[in-house]
């Protein structure tokens, strides 16, 4: 008995998943070998730590802090007025700082910084890219991954968990702000039954979350950075890319750290 | 005699269905300056790119000091070495004494590297007032002169230089060609040049090589251009104008 052969114009799903499922493993491959030379290439430089340090921790507070206050205030008011459906009004400070420092801060504060800071590493990069700057570093033996990449994720590794705390603090206060002025609470019961009810742990998992986050979005603004294509077009693909990898890896990595977590 | 200081045997590299190299052989011994002359999207910066290691070839090889490039020769090929990029591409978050000095920077005090990067901003023709000036701040012409300035900053003995007058006038591109000059005669460095400025090829070039579809289609001394028979190399040399068919022309008609 003789086999038709096949016909190279239908499609073959199961060789379509094949090479999809390929191609994809093969792209986490990439970036993770990218991540842990980008971690420890060597040339490590203490100014240029400083420098992003700065730019990516500093530079962001202002934007972190704004969002966590209405984020905490909008909390309050949503908390207050759902809990009084079963006259639970008075859980909205424990509600809102365990809201706070688990999930609305470190996923707030790292979206917030993927939009500033994946943008502006990836333009930054790509245009080096295209310009023939990165080219440049290697024809000056500097090992662009260390010039460029390593303090980025540091930096970005180091600060956000810091402006994850400091969004929290601020978060709270925010709900303090509404719980005092609108809700009836005394400024002390608030802030008593904020601590009340929060855990150390709850507190560090969300600092943890945040150094995930900080990675992952330095993470995502290099690596398309330094893939960017040629001209402006590629320049602004790159940065389009990047704060939707950013995004979506934040929210992807929120989902399995809080399932790690406290499951 | 010598290994050459850079050779490629048989270097090819393709753009997709675009063959930019095809199968280039080419030598540079210790102390010589060659040029590469030929038309627009010839090879001549992927030809520089590639024995760099910048671009990856398709076939043949690069050796560097008699070796095979491996990435451990090209480092150490690159401690002692040089370049020109055609668009300067200097750092833009830099000032300029810190582009120029950028190498130096690792191997001696900021005060010394900046003196030192001021110095060489003077053989270029720039003044110390643009030595804390950003990249952004200079014209295109004075970008490609404070490139020159951070590509012999360390003095290199091995130099490679994109296009090094393009975009300077006539007065500064002929400082700038007698400049390169100076360092391939004085200090004995190696040079490989691109340019399509044949002032420059007579100024510069010990051997000249014209690059066509990839490929060394000659190769000699300035006087054997001049008196080559190469239609080509001729027209070339001569600056005369390509034949693009019917249309050509059209615009000088009344």
């Amino acid at each position: 008995m003789t086999r038709a052969a096949p016909n190279p114009f239908r499609p073959d799903p199961v060789r379509a998943t094949g090479r999809a499922t390929l191609a994809l493993l093969r792209g986490i491959g990439a970036v993770a070998i990218f991540a842990a030379r980008g971690l420890a290439a060597p040339g490590f430089s203490p100014r240029l730590l400083a420098e992003q340090l700065l730019r990516i921790g500093w530079l962001s507070l202002p934007v972190v802090g704004l969002t966590a206050l209405f984020t905490g205030a909008a909390l309050a008011l949503q908390i207050n007025a759902g809990g009084e459906r079963f006259q639970a009004g008075d859980v909205v400070p424990a509600i809102v700082a365990i809201g706070m420092v688990r999930e609305l801060g470190p996923v707030l504060g790292g979206l917030m910084v993927a939009a500033r800071v994946a943008s502006s590493i990836a333009a930054e990069i790509g245009s080096m890219r295209v310009t023939e700057q990165i080219d440049a570093l290697v024809t000056l033996s500097t090992d662009p991954m260390g010039w460029l990449v390593t303090p980025r994720l540091w930096a970005a590794i180091l600060s956000v968990p810091v402006l994850v705390g400091v969004g929290d603090t601020i978060g709270i206060m925010g709900g303090w702000l509404i719980g005092t002025t609108t809700l009836g609470f005394t400024s002390q019961a608030y802030l008593a039954n904020s601590w009340a009810y929060l855990e150390t742990w709850d507190v560090v998992s969300g600092l943890l979350k945040g150094a995930a986050f900080g990675g992952i979005v330095a993470l995502a603004g290099c690596w398309f950075g330094m893939n960017a294509g040629r001209g402006a077009a590629g320049v602004g693909r790159a940065t389009t890319n990047a704060v939707v990898a950013a995004s979506v890896g934040i929210l992807a990595a929120n989902f399995i750290l809080t399932g790690l977590f406290f499951t | 005699m010598s290994a050459p200081v850079i050779e490629t045997r048989g270097l090819s590299k393709s753009f997709g269905a675009h063959k930019v190299l095809d199968g280039v052989h080419l030598g540079v011994a210790r102390g010589e300056s060659l040029v590469v002359i030929g038309g627009s999207g010839t090879g001549k910066s992927v030809l520089l790119r590639t024995i760099l290691g910048l671009e990856s070839a398709d076939a043949g090889e690069v050796l560097l000091d008699g070796e095979a490039a491996s990435p451990a020769v090209r480092a150490r090929f690159m401690r002692d070495f040089g370049m020109l990029f055609q668009n300067a591409a200097l750092f833009d978050s830099l000032p300029v004494w810190r582009n120029v000095a950028f190498r130096l920077l690792r191997v001696m005090p900021a005060r010394q590297a900046r003196a030192r990067a001021v110095e060489r901003l003077a053989r270029v023709g720039l003044g110390p007032e643009v030595a804390d000036r950003m990249p952004a701040d200079l014209s295109g012409g004075m970008r490609k002169r404070v490139g020159l300035a951070r590509a012999i900053a360390a003095d290199p003995s091995v130099i490679f230089f994109d296009e090094p007058t393009t975009g300077l006038d006539p007065q500064r591109a002929a400082a700038i060609n007698l400049l390169i000059r100076g360092i391939v005669t004085e200090a004995g460095a190696t040079a490989i040049t691109i340019t399509h400025d044949m002032t420059s090829v007579r100024t510069i070039a010990d051997r000249v090589a014209l690059l066509d579809q990839g490929r060394v289609r000659w190769q000699g001394s300035v006087a054997q251009m001049d008196e080559a028979f190469d239609p080509m190399l001729r027209a070339f040399v001569r600056g005369e104008p390509l034949d693009w068919g019917p249309l050509a022309g059209q615009g000088r008609q009344g």
